[in-house]
């Protein structure tokens, strides 16, 4: 479809849905204000000329008790790609291919034909269709479609799921609304594990402590959060299932145990031990058994973070002096330099499809994120802000979820990889940080 | 609204009753998610610390050392304070004391935990030079966490490149 493809805006067009995009969220933040740890997020920034779309109102959606057309719209247009063409009331059934000249005369270059089925059992199948209104005598207008059964609990990951297809087809980047974020929100001594939706919504505390909780890690299959608890006044890593709130002790080796990485095939995680002296890179299998050494230097090995294909590990050293990014073989145990360009590169975050790095620099002063395209080495630095921490990549390795600080209070922003695209996540009253982007839900 | 609706739904509900099965369409069912979207809220209880330690043991002041800017070298200063600590530990065998570092809050929270515990080592060593049996050491980092000024100015930041001594009950 050509007009997926996205190119740079006229600056009216910019500002004008920029606006339009402000206003939208004002009111849908509103709305969900009464809940009092909820992430209010805001578009501060927006890709280039946005595609225009039409989510109508499901055909029968009245009969389900929340809105599932409401979702995909909301994260449509907070992913800044999309601007929403409103139809009102007018649905679009699923069952027919809809009028495409009609909807093309009103700006549109895709809609979306969705309706509400009810299920004998009691709950709903929600069949859509999405098409291409630019080309409305043409066979090719199918883009395809899905038929999603949901109990009427489910009408958010239903909505998710939806808008993750319509990103997917029109930018062909998958979508990223299916997933859950983890953070951690600290509001005077008292701290929380959070676990929210991508779009903030349906918060839940996972952990509550008096004493700080760090470096959160997602398992690859989205069920157990790996964390730094500071409650035995030391870290120690913890392993958490979130479903039962079951947790057990991973690494409680003499002295500090901290930034646990999942390799990609969930059995064991690389951490840091001091148990040998020094902040060493370690693994260890996930029952907390078989800890052995992953690296050996002379000076700090922190943070690891594995690639996708497990081959390879990134790490921030100060072997040579000043922190920097390398990576290490895992199989042959070769490191090799990453990072050169600042004295500070830390954090180091590697996208799922392998081909980009996420990473903290010191820029003047400031520390941004960055980004490197691993190819080229090639780095970009994304942000203009000062305090960013924690970068994580969405597991379409397009967008990179951090943590900021804006008058003194940490929040949570996102960033494109291309920097074009940015939100702000944040709660009123609380500081947020340690974001950490989980899985794709299946 | 609704009432308008209502007709033209009931006309389409039908027309979707007829149209074929399309060929594409992928169906997906939410029945195991359940488990999966669920959250169960854990609640840690806080900690003490020994409350039968001598009376300039729990002054403050005589628990913490601290560190210049970039460095993990023990001052001169702080030698009173280590060698009070390790009289302490000489005469109580079965006495351990935990030595936390700290670090200031600039950059990243895992790399500053590894340098507070460059700052701990440095204790640990010196507590070790003073005869300390170093199964009664452990030295472990709070890193940023436990910053003991928030003001963000660097006379705020020295005090929070330390090492702290901790007697856990």
């Amino acid at each position: 479809m050509k007009n997926a493809i996205i190119s740079f805006p006229a600056r009216a067009i910019f500002v004008h849905l920029f606006r339009l995009i402000c206003v939208f969220l004002l009111g849908a933040s509103g709305i969900a204000s009464h809940a009092q740890d909820t992430l209010d997020i805001t578009v501060t920034g927006s890709g280039g000329a946005p595609l225009q779309i039409i989510v109508p109102v499901f055909e029968n959606e009245g009969s389900l008790p929340n809105s599932v057309s409401e979702v995909v719209r909301a994260d449509l247009e907070r992913s800044g790609l999309f601007k929403l063409i409103d139809l009102g009331p007018l649905t679009v059934p699923e069952s027919r291919v809809p009028d495409l000249a009609a909807m093309a005369a009103r700006g549109a270059d895709a809609v979306l034909a969705a309706s509400v089925v009810a299920s004998p059992d009691g709950r709903y199948e929600i069949r859509f269709r999405l098409f291409d209104a630019t080309r409305a005598a043409d066979s090719k207008s199918d883009l395809g479609g899905m038929a999603l059964k949901m109990s009427s609990a489910h009408y958010r990951i239903t909505g998710h799921r939806i808008a993750d297809f319509i990103y997917e087809k029109l930018t062909g980047i998958p979508g990223y609304f299916a997933t859950r974020i983890a953070y951690v929100v600290k509001n005077r001594q008292r701290y929380e594990l959070h676990i929210a939706d991508s779009d903030g919504m349906n918060a839940q505390t996972a952990l509550r402590s008096p004493e700080s909780i760090i470096s959160p890690a997602w398992s690859p299959d989205g069920q157990q959060i790996a964390y730094v608890s500071f409650e035995a006044q030391k870290p120690v890593i913890y392993v958490h299932a979130l479903a039962t709130g079951q947790r057990r002790v991973l690494a409680n080796f003499k002295g500090s145990n901290s930034a646990p990485a999942w390799a990609p095939d969930g059995r064991r995680l690389a951490v840091v031990l001091t148990k040998d002296g020094l902040s060493q890179l370690y693994v260890i299998n996930a029952d907390g058994s078989g800890a052995r050494r992953l690296a050996t230097s002379p000076g700090i090995d922190t943070e690891p973070a594995w690639s996708s294909d497990g081959q390879s590990v990134y790490f921030t050293s100060d072997r040579n002096g000043a922190p920097q990014i390398y990576r290490l073989n895992v199989s042959s145990g070769s490191v090799e330099r990453i990072t050169f360009e600042s004295a500070y590169n830390v954090s180091p975050r590697p996208s799922a499809d392998g081909k980009r790095l996420a990473f903290i620099t010191n820029s003047g002063g400031h520390f941004r994120v960055a980004v490197m395209d691993l190819s080229s080495r090639q780095t970009t630095i994304l942000t203009d802000s000062s305090r960013d921490e924690s970068p994580s990549f969405a597991p379409n390795s397009n967008m990179i979820l951090y943590a900021t600080e804006v008058g003194g209070k940490g929040m949570l922003s996102a960033v494109s990889a291309d920097g074009r695209v940015r939100q702000r996540l944040s709660i009123q009253a609380a500081d947020v940080r340690e974001p950490a982007w989980g899985p794709l839900q299946k | 609204m609704k009432k308008l609706l209502l007709p033209s739904l009931l006309v389409l509900a039908l027309a979707a009753c007829q149209s074929d099965p399309q060929a594409d369409t992928a169906a997906v069912d939410d029945a195991n998610m359940q488990q999966n979207a669920g959250v169960k809220t854990v609640t840690v209880p806080p900690r003490n610390n020994a409350s039968d330690l001598p009376d300039w043991a729990r002054d403050p002041s005589r628990n913490s050392v601290f560190f210049d800017y970039d460095s993990y070298v023990i001052r001169s200063d702080a030698r009173p304070v280590i060698e009070a600590h390790a009289k302490l530990l000489a005469q109580q065998s079965v006495r351990k004391v935990t030595i936390q570092g700290s670090a200031d809050e600039r950059g990243s929270r895992e790399y500053n935990l590894a340098l507070g515990q460059k700052r701990a080592e440095a204790v640990r060593r010196a507590l070790r030079m003073q005869g300390t049996n170093d199964v009664q050491i452990e030295a472990v980092s709070l890193g940023e966490e436990q910053p003991r000024c928030t003001a963000g100015s660097e006379s705020c930041y020295a005090q929070n490149r330390r090492g702290d001594f901790v007697y856990l009950r």
